[in-house]
């Protein structure tokens, strides 16, 4: 999955911790994961009503409870109207053409690569993915189980010994239901958006993550893991709790194309850091976008929150986004604890009739917090790329601080890039800059290139690369080659 | 090597290059001086392959190709490197990182095997000494913030990390202290052999007294007017251009 082709590679492979070393080689390994689900096939019917919530309910086994909190929300959400103030034009969803309960379903095998369609197989390739994790991708057999299994055993041996939790939210739900009850939907509220709402009532499956007090966890936490984690569906449910004095750096995603058949996917995640604690989260998306023509490809209305709670804790957003046909996304930052301290970094490119409408809230409710926003749009072909942020200072954030940069990059005449700044100060110590910027390739520094022997489309990766490094130098290794890969893929064609 | 004939070239509908003839054989140093606005840049940028500028008649052989068919980026594969009066920022890319990307193209399209990272680093270190080019230079976005006398080193460091055939220097002088001008003149000198050549663009005597070249060519308004060794660079020097364009005037 990882190789090495430019010298700013090197320099960080050398930084690269042995833990990484190992996660790398884990991730370059199949392996079969232990925490699948019941298999028993069946469905729900389709559509959504309080048979169906009970129907989830009961197939995962969950306690009262958390039953309760699902129709509460469903009833929340029935009251509630789908947004419509995002810079985005798409479908409306019909909620009842969907089936809501689905039994994992088994990927379809495969004998050997030779029958995964060959442009996806290119794909694959070119982000440089190993024939392994390819296979693990495409559903194909793979032989050396054993093997494997003993690798993902080690892997949750170790985290283990430190008290770390990490484990899908059914079994989260199973095991540590009082962990489940005191933090699910402290972070975003059931009736905090209509697909949050959504969510709470319906999600069948996503993770769950503990870190205990003054545990450092040694390596990146990633659904990689998972081997079913294309299959956690539609709506997804993340839970990341650390402790005080704890640290995680957690991933979400992968750079290889995402097909699905389901056009709705609206997940939330929540993190809590305690005093102290800081959690850094780092996602790559990149589902299916649709075609040349706009057509299919999926939605994605997320909801991402972390919450400050303690003084001088940390939460730190960083997302890769190519891929969807429409995203509206804001991972947000409450800082509550004093000194606490939020960061959001992203890149988001959007090409053909993509549209994103992405960014984050800042909420500074603690004294002396801090808040930082890199946010890097690309847009090319016809598409609609959105930075829409919000910082808030409240009143008793004495001295709160906030600094955001806010670039557009522009590839051709067709497309758009829009920023919607929102600051709102009660405070007047605060100290609030933002700065835009937009820019378009210039044709001057593709012939530089050229002059210099590049061809164009290695011009622009270059260029464009250059142009997100900020953010990109922000996601942990396994995933910053590949997602530069991955965004000179996506703009393949866009120029000339 | 290089071989132009009856070169004519236009921007925006404007006539720049008027018939350019100029020969250059393996080995050799050729100046071209003249007035501003004469089309220096505008020939250099034609031999580089900048689209803007239309070839309207002419022909362009380069080691026995048609230069002109080629594309900007297999020019530059074929040997082809121009030093950019006005060197571009790319922002974010490393010069080392933005080389590493161009030399592994170029040994592509030779059907080198790409590089690794240790023995590019190594090749690197050596070119680094020939123009006395520091690595904080190299690791800093190509350009970006660069003074006018690091942008020029940074392309002759260029230069030597791509061994070109035939180098043309556009006003590679023009921004370099005295010191600066005598290194990056001993690098350009470096890398001169039997088998490659070089086109120095300059105002300036100066520069030809470090290198030293075989001709002097004026270029006025869109044509090389008079040709010569490098006495003439001197004669300019004290004389201005004045009777050239006089000459060349009368000629008319
Ligand atoms: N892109 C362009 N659009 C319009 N005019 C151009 C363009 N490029 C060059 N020119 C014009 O062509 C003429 C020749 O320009 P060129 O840059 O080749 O001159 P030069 O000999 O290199 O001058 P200098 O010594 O000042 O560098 C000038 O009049 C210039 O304004
Ligand atoms: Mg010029």
């Amino acid at each position: 999955m990882l190789y090495i082709s430019t010298l700013f590679e090197i320099s960080l492979n050398s930084r690269m911790s042995k833990d990484e070393q190992i996660l790398e080689d884990f991730t370059s390994k199949e392996y079969e994961h232990g925490w699948t689900v019941d298999l028993e096939v069946d469905e729900a019917p389709k559509g959504l009503n309080e048979s169906v919530i009970r129907l989830i309910s009961s197939k995962k086994n969950e306690p009262d409870w958390l039953l309760e909190w699902r129709l509460k929300a469903y009833r929340l959400w029935l009251t509630m109207e789908e947004p419509d103030w995002a810079n985005i034009n798409y479908h409306k969803v019909n909620y009842q053409d969907i089936i809501y309960y689905s039994a994992p379903k088994k990927k379809k095998e495969l004998k050997s690569l030779d029958e995964v369609d060959p442009e996806l197989r290119d794909t694959f390739k070119r982000l440089g993915i190993s024939l392994e994790e390819q296979k693990r991708l495409t559903g194909v057999a793979v032989d050396a189980v054993i093997d494997s299994v003993s690798v993902a055993t080690t892997f949750k041996e170790k985290l283990g010994e430190l008290g770390i939790i990490f484990c899908s939210f059914s079994e989260a739900v199973q095991e540590h239901p009082d962990l489940i009850q005191k933090h699910l939907g402290t972070v975003v509220p059931v009736n905090d958006n209509y697909f949050s709402a959504l969510n709470s009532a319906v999600f069948t499956d996503g993770s769950f993550c503990y870190i205990p007090k003054g545990v450092r966890c040694p390596m990146e936490l990633s659904t990689y893991f998972r081997i079913n984690a294309a299959n956690t569906g539609q709506f997804e449910r993340t839970l990341i709790v650390a402790d005080e004095d704890s640290y995680v750096s957690y991933l979400e995603g992968c750079t290889a194309p995402q097909r699905d058949e389901n056009q709705l996917h609206a997940a939330v995640v929540e993190i809590k850091a305690a005093t102290k604690a800081e959690v850094k989260y780092s996602t790559v998306q990149n589902w299916y976008p649709g075609d040349k023509n706009g057509l299919g490809g999926i939605y994605n209305f997320v909801t991402k929150r972390g919450i400050c709670a303690g003084d001088h804790s940390k939460i730190s957003w960083t997302q890769v986004e190519t891929g969807s046909a429409v995203t509206w996304k804001y991972p947000s930052c409450i800082l509550k604890g004093d000194y606490s301290v939020g960061e959001f970094y992203s890149v988001a490119v959007t090409n053909n009739y993509q549209q994103a409408d992405t960014g984050t809230k800042m909420i500074h409710i603690g004294k002396n917090t801090k808040s930082r926003i890199v946010s890097k749009g690309v847009s090319a072909g016809k598409s609609q790329n959105s930075y829409r942020g919000q910082v808030k200072v409240m009143k008793r954030a004495e001295n709160a601080r906030n600094f955001s940069q806010c670039d557009s990059l522009l590839m051709g005449n067709d497309c758009g890039a829009h920023t919607f700044p929102y600051i709102d100060i009660e405070n007047s110590s605060a100290q609030v800059e933002h700065e835009a910027t937009t820019s378009k390739i210039g044709e001057d520094q593709i012939f530089y290139c050229n002059q210099r022997g590049i061809d164009t489309e290695k011009a622009i990766a270059l260029i464009v690369n250059g142009y997100c490094k900020e953010v990109l130098n922000q996601l942990p290794m396994e995933f910053a080659v590949e997602a530069q890969k991955l965004l000179a893929l996506t703009l393949e064609g866009s120029v000339g | 090597m290089l071989n132009i004939t009856n070169l004519k070239a236009s921007v925006e509908g404007k006539e720049i290059l008027k018939g350019i003839n100029l020969e250059v054989k393996p080995g050799e140093v050729h100046a071209i001086m003249g007035p501003n606005g004469s089309g220096k840049s505008t020939l250099a940028s034609v031999l580089a392959g900048r689209e803007e500028y239309n070839v309207d008649g002419g022909e362009v052989s380069f080691n026995g190709d048609d230069l002109l068919e080629l594309s900007p980026e297999d020019r530059a594969r074929e040997g082809v490197f121009l030093a950019f009066q006005y060197p571009i920022e790319i922002p974010g890319v490393s010069t080392t990182n933005f080389l590493k990307t161009a030399v592994n193209q170029v040994r592509e399209y030779r059907g080198l095997e790409a590089l690794d990272a240790v023995s590019f680093l190594s090749i690197m270190k050596e070119k680094m000494k020939l123009v006395e080019i520091d690595q904080s230079l190299l690791s800093r976005p190509l350009n970006e913030g660069f003074s006018g006398g690091e942008k020029k080193r940074n392309e002759i460091f260029q230069m030597a990390m791509l061994a070109p055939t035939l180098a043309i220097l556009d006003e590679t002088d023009s921004g370099l202290d005295i010191d600066a001008l005598r290194i990056v003149a001993n690098g350009v000198n470096k890398l001169k052999s039997e088998k490659n050549a070089t086109i120095v663009v300059t105002h300036y005597q100066r520069l030809l007294d470090y290198i030293v070249p075989d001709f002097v060519h004026v270029l006025y308004n869109g044509k090389i007017v008079k040709s010569g060794t490098k006495e003439l660079a001197m004669e300019l020097e004290e004389k201005g251009y004045d009777w050239i364009k006089e000459e060349a005037n009368s000629v008319v």
